[in-house]
């Protein structure tokens, strides 16, 4: 046999097959250094949610009696909106100079690099959320900053990126892609949406009726914990051919 | 190392592949050779596991598709005329990304050392959308091979390329094959792979119609090309 | 290409026959409700569309776990056909009820979870024909499609909890009425078999119907077939 490189001098019978978590974390880990890099993503989203509030801001004229009351629905509007942004570069950057099939065509389990973009997906949206908030309470006066209220953002976000990473995954492989995925999305993400906003509101008021919140509350967890598992399930049958 | 037997491929209602027959030793550096449309792509994407066949085989290194993909996945580089890396991150990054999704144990040195070996180095920390097309070819073969496998695939690498590039491609690939991984290579382009592979197939109309090694050739691929293309 | 099967013609001329037995059951031989009077009459084909509808979608579900597991695209022509139908039949089902909406509930459309339900998986498998139409190689589209549709089955019922969450004023008439609900009555017992007729007649037309639009996509797959035959 001719010489090999140095670490490639003995074949080990067994190669080494990074595990679930590995896995899950080099997906994050690349997502975010992509992004360190050119902040493309991010700066878009958040432009982008900045507009929406602009928009609502003129369009709904939020008179300081109304704010409150559309507070929840605003957010989450922009949130969803600057959200399908997110996604969509993010599934297009794998796609754009076939890094999907590298991925693939790595020794590791599909569903590791599912969870990996979704991780990273939620990432960035709940960072675009974190600086959103204080933005939208330094506009309108309103404090915001009610742990509650941050719980259904995480709760919320969780559903609409697990959901969101698998239909983006499918809308890029499609001739239609960008235009594509808030069709798909949104009406499969309106639970989300209807009860992120009702708990959003919830938390809102100034004095908060648990008892009115919880059954969203616990509508969210069960919402994200099924559609995680359907992306689980399904992801695989995405990408294989 | 690569076995495959009565592949068939169909994309709906079209047969691309129709019953290939393809076996590779060790160590063999064999061209694949073809037509537009032949079914090249096609055929080593099955190889390389990111395509299952209709029917048929596959075997590579002693496991099978699609049920020990994993341990055939390690085993494997590919290199596609899409460059497989990101690029909004460096040429470096790009391979610490690919070692950790391989599970490499020493990263680091081995990361240098495909630097070094595809004369990358001193744009190793350069984001690749800069990278001319030739030098993402060449990251990309870095890429294929950084996890040392036994395999190696190449679909059309010279696609796109200058003649300096392509020229630094010959150089690269005669380094790799000195190494002794077993290469499948398809190109169009008979005369880049005259000097580098020991056996000629080709494929046409979904079949290998012929098959030769270089000393049975006779220096002359090109009659060959055109006496199995005739049938 | 092979004629049609003699089963078909005759399920086709059942069907027919069933329509107008249904026709007949719901508009003469049921008496007029008391207090909503004529307009109450939409109730029987409103309930039968809105069950053909569901049931389309359960069978789309259903093939789509069929198709994913076996990939054979005779199960996709299955789906796509039971949503086709589907998506027509929820149409006309919501049409019905808006027509007797108005009357009753002063009103063509209310927020309600069952209307707001029934719009929003009409939205669901219109992007579900639309994702199709974004794809090109059969086998993705099939798997794609299969995926999607799955993932709509299970949105659905989702959708319509979390909608009720909110208060309803739909009439509840078979199970127990919520007290806000207007527009509830209780079936006397021609009504009821007036209704059950409906909802037998357009079971039977489904089945025809899908298995009519099953034989229309596998000639669709056959030209295709043979457009790529004359081509290479």
């Amino acid at each position: 046999m001719e010489p090999r490189l140095k670490s490639g001098k003995t074949a080990p019978a067994q190669r080494p097959q990074p595990g679930f978590v590995q896995t899950l974390f080099a997906v994050v880990w690349k997502d975010l250094t992509a992004e360190m890099r050119s902040r493309e993503l991010l700066s878009a989203m958040l432009v982008f949610a900045l507009l929406v509030i602009f928009i609502f801001n003129f369009a709904l004229e939020l008179a300081p009696s109304v704010r409150s009351e559309v507070t929840a629905g605003v957010l989450w509007v922009t949130f969803t909106f600057a959200g399908t942004l997110g996604l969509n570069r993010s599934m297009a950057m794998e796609k754009d100079r076939g890094c999907l099939d590298g991925l693939l065509l790595a020794p590791v389990e599909r569903s590791a690099i599912y969870f990996g973009k979704a991780v990273g997906n939620l990432t960035f949206i709940l960072i675009m959320a974190a600086i959103i908030l204080p933005l939208y309470a330094l506009f309108y006066g309103i404090n915001v900053f009610r742990p509650g209220l941050l719980l259904v953002i995480l709760l919320g976000s969780v559903g609409y990126t697990a959901i969101g990473t698998l239909l983006a995954t499918m809308a890029v492989q499609t001739r239609t892609r960008d235009v594509l995925l808030p069709i798909l999305l949104f009406p499969i993400t309106l639970p989300v949406l209807i009860a992120s906003v009702k708990a959003s509101s919830g938390f809102l008021e100034k004095a908060p009726d648990l008892s009115a919140i919880l059954p969203w509350l616990n509508f969210l967890i069960a919402y994200d914990i099924i559609f995680i598992a359907l992306a689980f399930m399904f992801f695989d049958y995405l990408v294989e051919e | 190392m690569i076995y495959a037997r009565k592949l068939v491929k169909r994309f709906g209602t079209k047969t691309v592949l129709r019953g290939i027959d393809f076996h590779v030793e060790r160590g063999e550096f064999v061209a694949l050779l073809g037509s537009n449309g032949a079914g090249k792509t096609t055929f080593l994407r099955i190889l390389a596991s990111l395509s299952r066949p209709s029917l048929g085989e596959v075997r590579l290194a002693g496991y099978s598709l699609p049920h020990q993909a994993a341990q055939v996945r390690a085993r494997l580089g590919f290199v596609s005329h899409q460059p497989l890396l990101y690029g909004d991150l460096s040429a470096e990054d790009n391979l610490r990304f690919y070692a950790r999704m391989y599970g490499l144990r020493k990263p680091e040195a081995r990361i240098a050392e495909v630097l070094d070996l595809t004369g990358l180095r001193v744009h190793r920390r350069e984001p690749v959308r800069t990278f001319s097309r030739g030098m993402q070819q060449r990251l990309s073969l870095g890429r294929a091979i950084l996890h040392d496998p036994d395999i190696l695939l190449f679909d059309e690498p010279y696609t796109g390329l200058d003649q300096d590039a392509a020229l630094m491609l010959d150089d690269l690939l005669a380094k790799i094959s000195a190494q002794g991984r077993t290469i499948v290579m398809t190109s169009h382009d008979l005369a880049r792979t005259e000097s580098l592979a020991t056996r000629f197939d080709i494929l046409a109309r979904g079949v290998i119609s012929a098959s030769a090694r270089r000393g049975e050739l006779g220096g002359n691929l090109l009659d060959f090309y055109k006496k199995a293309l005739a049938g | 290409m092979s004629t049609k099967p003699p089963l078909l013609k005759v399920l086709d001329l059942i069907s027919l026959a069933l329509l107008i037995a249904a026709a007949y059951m719901a508009l003469i031989y049921a008496p007029t409700e008391a207090s909503m009077g004529q307009v109450q009459r939409v109730f029987y084909f409103h309930v039968a569309t809105a069950w053909i509808g569901m049931l389309g979608f359960i069978v789309a579900g259903v093939t789509g776990i069929v198709y994913l597991r076996t990939q054979r695209l005779k199960w996709d022509i299955v789906e796509v056909a039971a949503v086709e139908i589907s998506l027509v039949f929820f149409f006309i089902a919501i049409v019905l009820g808006s027509i007797w909406a108005r009357p009753i509930w002063n009103t063509w459309w209310t927020w309600d979870p069952r209307l707001t339900t029934a719009a929003v998986t009409e939205l669901i498998y219109l992007a579900y024909f639309m994702l199709r139409q974004g794809v090109e190689d059969p086998e993705r589209r099939a798997r794609f499609g299969a995926i999607y549709a799955l993932v709509g089955a299970v949105s659905v019922p989702i959708t319509f909890m979390v909608i009720r969450l909110y208060r309803t004023i739909h009439p509840v008439v078979i199970g127990t009425p919520s007290a806000a609900a207007q527009g509830g009555f209780n079936m006397s017992s021609p009504m009821q078999t007036a209704f059950f007729f409906a909802i037998f007649a357009f079971t039977i037309i489904f089945i025809d119907l899908l298995w009519n639009r099953v034989r229309l996509g596998r000639f669709q797959q056959e030209v295709e077939d043979l457009k790529l035959r004359v081509i290479q």
